[in-house]
């Protein structure tokens, strides 16, 4: 295996993926007064979306009509959904809905529980995830987590161990030093820690060490970017950062984002599903699906959590 | 819903403050406790400072006898056979003894303690070989020294093993260094794996799958995150399973001969030649000069286990100091 240099990202444009019309946005004023122009149907005024349309989207996952159970209990049931770079993907819905299980099974974690099967395919540009060697898939689809867990090591090291050969310690930090620097640059990090690399990383704040996750699941240049309520631990100033954080990368990753905050996902996604009991009751823009949602169990949901 | 004017909370009765000294805090007293309670915590207050003053007793009463009687050319010198105290020397073969079966004991212990131990949490299956796993070392926990002691004369007797200790016409002695240190790192061996497994098992699911996710394998998730995440508790059982190596008697007395002096065989090539040998320890030592040893020398007793708690501090202040570093590097918050 070659570690210092992934394959790089295949960006290929795909010919059935319209690139999302421009009136997606609402965050971009056209006349002076913001969402004036959306629909208000769903009573959904309470966020303004912050971030421009995407300027392209390339679809690199398909989720195709997956279903995951948990010996006999089907955690997610027949979700089919694309996933595109350049966008923003945000899975809802209420707790123990399946959005975890799901993200985890888009680069194999879910192999992990010995009760969890897994039927129906995803595709990574085109190729079965299944066909894919584990430790080779999770280097292209990587993972930050809901509880900030960097590895009890200095910063440097918890970079320095993604980018070094599986268990090798060899490689000099001289050599990495330039990888490690962009990838804390990337997650925002780097000017506050560039004077203490060797400070343990457990002690950072929490904000830090999620944003140290962030930059520890980039370093593997990934494809695709998996957060798993990436700021519920997070104050919310902290969550702001991640959030600009995140609406940077979708131009270089696919990004998907679980989270328990609607304002969040209307923040920051440009698409959304809503998962209930498994389901995927539906996939929209962010724009249609929290202002004129298709479902009506979509709608409650939206409605409910913003009173 | 929330009101929308906000209605004064009802009044509280308040204690009226004692009169004369200001309080300066208020803390809660036994006083509102049940009778129960009151002589339970009494109780226990008596029974902790009781035990704090029987060890501080025994440490000061040792720390003093040893300070007295203990002579820096006791280290030095082997003990001898002879009619006076100063001619029976001291009691160096003991220190190395000790010395070699702790490190031998726990350099088989360690390694083969961490694999199972490693074994246990991060793989764990088939389930059945594991759960047998785990009820042998509990076993092995179980048994007296003594008994090991026991089962390794039947084995090392044997003339398969007549290369790890003296043998003579074909009679193997089956009491050597090797002997006694392969049966004592099964007296440390269940104490390095409770302890390494409670450390792996404190670290969260999610710092691995956090090292899966970025396409780490499993072993080098072990080598480079898991081990060293759980370095303080290996090194905890790592000195517990010491401390009993180092204070095992019944193991010493069977499966090392327990002789006055080492006894090298003659013709082996250093260090097999003493190893092959019989030979003794600290406790042994201890033992035989105590009022109902052979030598009966309470003042050459008190110096060499003065000693033997000197080396027991000396690696609890180790472990401590793994735990400090540890506790530096920071946790995860839960
Ligand atoms: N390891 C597991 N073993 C068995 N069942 C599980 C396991 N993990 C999750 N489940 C079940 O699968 C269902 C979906 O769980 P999942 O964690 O994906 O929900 P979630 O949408 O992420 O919830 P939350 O918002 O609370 O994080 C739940 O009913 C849960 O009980
Ligand atoms: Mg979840």
């Amino acid at each position: 295996m070659e570690p210092l240099s992934a394959p790089p990202p295949i960006r290929r444009l795909d010919p059935q993926d319209p690139i999302p019309a421009r009136e997606v946005v609402l965050g971009v004023p056209t006349n002076g007064n913001g969402a004036a122009g959306a629909p208000a149907a769903g009573g959904f005024t309470a966020a303004k979306r912050s971030i421009a349309a995407p300027q392209f989207s390339i679809r690199r996952m398909e989720v195709d009509k997956v279903s995951i159970h948990y010996g006999a209990k089907e955690a997610v049931k027949g979700v089919s959904l694309p996933i595109r770079q350049g966008e923003v993907l945000a899975l809802i819905g209420p707790s123990g809905c399946g959005k975890t299980t799901l993200l985890r099974s888009l680069n194999r974690l879910t192999e992990l529980t010995a009760a969890a099967r897994l039927t129906g395919s995803i595709r990574l540009d085109d190729v079965d995830i299944r066909l894919i060697e584990p430790t080779l898939l999770r280097r292209r689809v990587t993972m930050v987590f809901q509880q900030p867990n960097p590895f009890p090591m200095s910063v440097f090291d918890n970079i320095a161990y993604v980018l070094r050969e599986q268990g090798s310690r060899r490689t000099k930090k001289k050599v990495l030093a330039p990888q490690v620097h962009s990838a804390l640059q990337r997650a925002g990090l780097f000017e506050e820690v560039k004077d203490n690399l060797d400070h343990p990383a457990l002690k950072l704040s929490g904000g830090q060490q999620q944003r140290l996750c962030i930059a520890r699941a980039l370093a593997a240049e990934p494809e695709v970017l998996l957060l798993d309520e990436p700021c519920s631990a997070l104050d919310p100033q902290s969550t702001a950062v991640i959030e600009d954080l995140i609406v940077k990368l979708r131009d270089d990753v696919a990004v998907v984002i679980v989270t328990h905050n609607l304002q969040q996902a209307y923040r920051i996604a440009d698409h959304v599903a809503f998962m209930y009991l498994g389901d995927l009751v539906e996939y929209n823009s962010a724009t249609r699906l929290f202002n004129a949602p298709a479902q009506e169990r979509t709608r409650e949901y939206v409605s409910g959590a913003f009173g | 819903m929330a009101p929308s004017v906000a209605t004064p909370p009802p009044e509280r009765p308040q204690a009226a403050p004692p009169q004369g000294k200001a309080p300066t805090k208020a803390v809660e007293g036994s006083s509102t406790w049940s009778m129960l309670d009151r002589i339970g915590l009494a109780f226990c207050w008596a029974l902790g400072l009781l035990f704090c003053a029987i060890a501080v007793a025994i440490v000061v009463y040792l720390f003093l006898q040893g300070v007295k009687f203990l002579k820096l050319d006791q280290l030095t010198t082997p003990a001898a056979t002879g009619f006076s105290e100063t001619e029976t020397g001291g009691f160096s073969d003991a220190l190395i003894g000790t010395i070699i079966v702790a490190v031998m004991g726990i350099s088989l212990a360690l390694p083969v303690g961490i694999a199972i131990a490693v074994w246990l949490v991060e793989y764990g299956r088939p389930a059945p070989l594991a759960r047998v796993t785990e009820l042998t070392i509990e076993a092995i926990a179980g048994i007296p020294s003594i008994v090991l002691a026991l089962f390794g004369t039947v084995i090392f007797s044997s003339t398969a093993l007549g290369f790890l200790s003296r043998s003579n016409e074909g009679v193997v002695f089956g009491r050597s260094f090797f002997a006694a240190a392969a049966m004592l790192s099964l007296v440390a061996l269940p104490l390095v794996v409770a302890s390494t497994r409670q450390g792996l098992e404190s670290i969260p699911r999610h710092v691995r799958e956090a090292s899966y996710a970025v396409g780490k394998t499993k072993a080098a998730t072990i080598r480079r995150i898991l081990l060293p995440t759980a370095r303080p508790q290996v090194a905890t059982g790592m000195i517990l399973g010491l401390g009993r190596i180092i204070g095992d008697t019944a193991i010493i007395l069977v499966l090392l001969g327990a002789t006055q002096n080492f006894a090298p065989v003659e013709g082996a090539v250093f260090p097999f030649d003493y190893l092959r040998g019989a030979g003794t320890t600290l406790t042994n030592f201890v033992y035989e000069a105590s009022p109902t040893g052979n030598l009966n020398q309470p003042q050459k007793a008190y110096a060499a286990a003065f000693v033997l708690l000197l080396m027991v501090l000396g690696l609890n202040a180790a472990a401590d100091l793994v735990h400090r570093r540890a506790r530096k590097a920071g946790t995860w918050s839960h």
